[in-house]
């Protein structure tokens, strides 16, 4: 007969030495984990209460200004600094590391500065304002003095250009030299030219924002007064491509990822995403602001964006998602005009009325700083088990619970209510007509009045 | 390396035979890392919703082949096995032939521990099958660590010990004594006196719930959760009393078995049982439960054992010949049965149910009282009257242990560990049912249901007595007679006792009615002769 049984002789699964790590053995059988799922739900659970209770996204305030912050500039080459400018012509260049302090100032702006923007190299600064001026500045060079806390330079501006008009609004090119600014008409520059080298005119109403496309270094979407979005290719003498909406975008932003959609931020409190080919209909709408939406950024992994409203709120949408992941608010921050997402996907900036810049955290729980594997895999494996179980009433009650301050919170009531019964109005009326007479709107064309061109 | 035919202008590829069997072996190892069948997307509408489920179950089965696939690198060692040759039986090799053959570690295992003065001996084990607790009827309990063959604590209680348990580790254990039960800790110290129980007959520990299920003399099911001592459910079982006792490891759920030979299962949220079985004509002497939650073996004192299938109820077969005084599965589906000296070890042989496998008959005096497989080993505890016993059965034991569910070399920080880590797992009372993956699962909708014939009648009854309680408002000037009054409220009882449909009916034919009279007054006089009369 052949007989074998098990036998485990103790060296193999014990260790030798105290320095050697303990030995670890797997076996991914089902069998021998009963009641597997309700032990994942119950971890669920867990994960979704610890997420609340580590959610801490404010990390401070940057005080410094002493008017309204009216926009905001991210360098694209170094990480720590955010150039910032107010409505009395104040800009300055802060670092939101560790000291949270201004680092230079650039005084010169008579009047509000509307537009800040960095060339790609991180080199100059161009900012325009509604003293008529666009100012291009050289960035100083991040070195070890920054530490000194007592020391705020200031610079001279490298070139001043003047214009007939206000201007509203400014974005460098990637990978180029041109900058484009918004103000009556829209103008594209030379660094090195005073008069703007070429110029789009549109009807009578001012531009008012402008983005280059990420990807494509001649296209550029701009708004108009007038409730129009329009694409521009550079090289074509006038718009390639004209939305009418409703109500006017404040602004648009590009997703870095997918350079062909851009999502544009709109009076009405939605933001719209559109596919840039095809414009008939917008690919998502983002509905949850309940007053309009002043700004918006995507993040560098193009996953989600960021907007600051008129409502005193800041939220992080997904990007292809209806509604908002995140809120942040507090009672001292009023109306947020200007919002970016960190290059690094971890902070979001907001900049509003009440003088402050203010940092947050992209993910309200994370943990900062540098994280041991271990810790980072129980992250990962507690946020992969509470999205598995998400839909569940006992988790989801707890994982989209967020405070609202008060006026959101009724405005939000009044138009759910304004909606449902609007929907119910719609919905009878359809139920007694001839079937086929009445046509539904989808959200995604509603706002759109038509597409020019 | 793969060989191309062509065959009626076919070309095929013929995979080498001992490829195959493995891609067949690949498979079925896949199938177990699947658990269950696939959702079905079908009859989803949402394009946005399909697509990302689809993703997600194509995910699931790359999951599951990459588990198949790795399990030869993970799982360094294989299970036991006892083959005969020619003529041989297995049933007829004894303990000493094993001996033997098998090598000095595994030799170790077999022994028997001859204590004559304390009475029948129960056994338990811990998870990981290091620890075991062993109590005489007579007062003694031992706490043993299998791997060294070291008493770690003995006590002597002088009293009735009924059942002992082991709580979540060695460090706690419950026994069941002549009056009340009491928690031990590892040394020996009496940590709680557990009055509300009374007289237990049987103890269980719930690990996952950590509850502690219990059965007292007069047949009370009693679940108490030791992480803060409060009793959770105390149920009544009507149906006397018992001392047959076991909890179902796929689902928590515990199987009582009654002296009419039915066997109840039981949840502690219900005072009902969830199922009642009729398993043998005369009483149940025995319960035990295949690890994965679909068999259950029963024995009665007609000498029969039968195994049933859990899922549909139904038994799927008897063995006839000897009735088992305990019953009990291993890791590997063997069952192992003991009666009065004679022990005898079932193997599932594939498609064929259990049959025989091993025996070993004892010496006359000793009684068997309780037969349990050691978890991850090829060993069987045997506790008689005389003390208690080991033996080997090859391939009863699970060869590979997980660290991180059950680790037999664990060291006292990992237990430290592994004790936080289970209580922050720990499941509500709740989560026990019958089919425990439907947690997390959708809940068919239910349309509202029409309201039964009772119901119905029911609901008529309270409007007529509504009808009948009514006050009539008294009128005034001259309009209050007896009669009018008196015929108004019959008339408001007959509507109540009146279905809806009859109801209707009254109204509608009345409206027509009236439409019919009005009809007939349009038409001039000299045809008024000819109008409908209905």
């Amino acid at each position: 007969m052949r007989i074998k049984t098990i036998s485990r002789s103790v060296d193999e699964f014990t260790r030798e030495r105290s320095q050697d790590l303990q030995r670890v053995f797997h076996n991914f059988d089902p069998s021998l984990r009963p009641m597997e799922k309700a032990v994942e739900y119950q971890r669920a659970l867990t994960a979704a209460k610890l997420e609340k209770i580590f959610a801490r996204p404010f990390v401070g305030a940057m005080d410094g200004h002493r008017d309204g912050i009216s926009c905001m500039a991210k360098n694209p080459n170094y990480l720590k600094g955010i150039f910032s400018a107010s409505m009395d012509g104040d800009i300055r260049l802060w670092d939101i590391a560790t000291s949270r302090r201004t680092v230079c100032q650039f005084p010169g702006h008579l009047g509000a500065v509307r537009g800040l923007t960095v060339s790609t190299d991180g080199n100059v600064l161009v900012s325009c304002g509604t003293d008529c001026n666009v100012r291009l500045w050289s960035v100083p060079r991040p070195s070890l003095e920054d530490s000194d806390l007592s020391s705020e330079k200031s610079t001279e501006p490298s070139a001043v250009y003047t214009c007939k008009n206000a201007l509203l609004a400014v974005d460098h090119q990637f990978e180029g030299d041109l900058f484009a600014t918004a103000g009556a008409q829209l103008d594209i520059w030379n660094h090195n030219r005073s008069q703007p080298v070429q110029s789009f005119t549109s009807g009578s109403h001012s531009v008012i924002s402008v983005r280059f496309n990420p990807g494509e270094p001649d296209i550029l979407a701009t708004s108009s007064g007038d409730n129009h979005i329009s694409i521009y290719d550079i090289r074509m003498s006038s718009a390639a491509r004209k939305i009418l909406m409703r109500t006017k975008t404040n602004s648009i932003a590009w997703n870095p990822m997918e350079p062909m959609n851009f999502t544009a931020a709109n009076e009405d409190g939605n933001c719209y995403s559109f596919d840039g080919r095809k414009n008939e209909e917008a690919k998502c709408v983002h509905k949850d602001h309940v007053s309009a939406v002043m700004d918006i950024d995507f993040s560098p992994t193009g996953r989600e964006f960021v907007t600051g409203s008129y409502d005193r709120s800041v939220r992080i949408f997904p990007y292809n998602g209806g509604h908002s992941r995140e809120i942040y608010h507090t009672k001292r921050m009023q109306r947020v005009f200007c919002v970016k997402y960190s290059s690094d996907a971890t902070y979001v900036i907001s900049g509003s009325d009440d003088t402050n810049l203010r940092l947050w955290k992209a993910k309200a729980s994370e943990q900062l700083g540098v994280i041991l594997p271990r810790e980072q895999k129980k992250h990962e494996y507690n946020e992969a088990v509470k999205n598995r179980y998400k839909h569940l009433p006992e988790i989801k009650r707890i994982v989209r619970h967020r405070h609202l301050p008060k006026p959101i919170y009724k405005a939000k009531a009044e138009s759910r209510a304004m909606n449902d019964a609007k929907r119910r109005k719609d919905d009878r009326r359809k139920a007694h007509s001839a079937p086929g007479t009445v046509v539904t709107e989808s959200h995604r064309t509603r706002r759109i009045i038509k597409e020019v061109e | 390396m793969e060989v191309a035919l062509e065959d009626n202008n076919l070309m095929e590829k013929v995979l080498p035979p001992d490829e195959q069997e493995i891609d067949v072996e690949l498979e079925a190892k896949e199938k177990k890392y699947l658990r269950g069948e696939g959702a079905n997307l079908e009859s989803l509408k949402d394009k946005k919703l399909k697509t990302q489920l689809a993703s997600r179950e194509k995910l699931y089965g790359k999951s599951a082949k990459a588990a198949a696939k790795i399990e030869k690198w993970l799982l360094p060692a294989s299970a036991g096995y006892l083959e005969t040759e020619g003529l041989e039986k297995t049933w007829r090799i004894k303990q000493t032939d094993i001996a033997k053959e098998v090598d000095l570690l595994s030799s170790r295992n077999q022994y028997d521990i001859v204590l004559p003065d304390f009475g029948p001996y129960k056994l338990d084990f811990t998870a990981s099958g290091r620890h075991m607790l062993a109590g005489g009827r007579k007062g003694h309990l031992a706490l043993v660590d299998m791997m060294n063959m070291n008493l770690i604590k003995e006590i002597h209680v002088r009293e009735t010990v009924r059942d002992v348990a082991f709580l979540h580790n060695d460090q706690f254990f419950a026994a069941a004594q002549k009056k009340y039960s009491y928690i031990y800790a590892r040394d020996g110290t009496e940590l709680h006196c557990l009055k509300e129980r009374g007289p237990v007959a049987r103890l269980r520990f719930l690990k996952n719930h950590f509850l502690l299920a219990s059965v007292n003399k007069i047949g009370q099911l009693h679940y108490q959760d030791v992480t803060y001592g409060d009793m959770v459910a105390s149920i009544r079982t009507g149906k006397g009393r018992t001392d047959v006792m076991e909890v179902n490891p796929y689902n928590g759920v515990v199987a009582l078995g009654h002296s009419g030979g039915t066997v109840t299962m039981w949840k502690p949220t219900s005072q009902a049982p969830l199922v009642q079985m009729q398993c043998h004509p005369g009483p149940v002497s025995a319960v035990a439960f295949h690890p994965n939650g679909h068999l259950m073996a029963t024995s009665g004192k007609e000498r029969k054992v039968k195994i049933w299938d859990l899922r549909k109820f139904e038994e799927v077969q008897t063995i006839h010949g000897f009735h088992a005084k305990t019953l009990s599965f291993s890791q590997k589906g063997l069952l192992a049965a003991g009666t009065g000296s004679f022990v005898q070890v079932l193997g599932d042989s594939s498609g064929g149910g259990h049959s025989r496998y091993m025996s070993h008959p004892m010496v006359k005096g000793y009684q068997v009282e309780k037969v349990m497989f050691r978890p991850y080993e090829d060993v069987l505890g045997i506790g008689h009257s005389m003390g208690w016993s080991s033996v080997l059965i090859p391939g009863s034991g699970e060869p590979n242990f997980d660290s991180w569910v059950a680790n037999p070399f664990e060291t006292s920080k990992q237990r430290r560990e592994k004790e936080v880590h289970l209580l922050l797992d720990k499941l509500p009372p709740e989560t026990i049912m019958l089919d425990p993956s439907k947690i997390g699962a959708m809940r068919p909708s239910r349309r509202k249901e029409k309201p039964t014939r009772g119901e119905i009648e029911a609901e008529k009854e309270v409007a007529i007595e509504a009808a009948k309680s009514v006050e009539m408002k008294k009128k005034t000037k001259g309009r209050n007679k007896p009669s009018k009054r008196t015929k108004k409220k019959k008339e408001l009882v007959e509507n109540a006792k009146k279905t809806f449909p009859e109801l209707e009916e009254k109204n509608i034919a009345g409206k027509k009615r009236r439409i019919g009279e009005d009809a007939a007054a349009e038409l001039p006089t000299s045809l008024k002769r000819f109008a409908r009369k209905n």
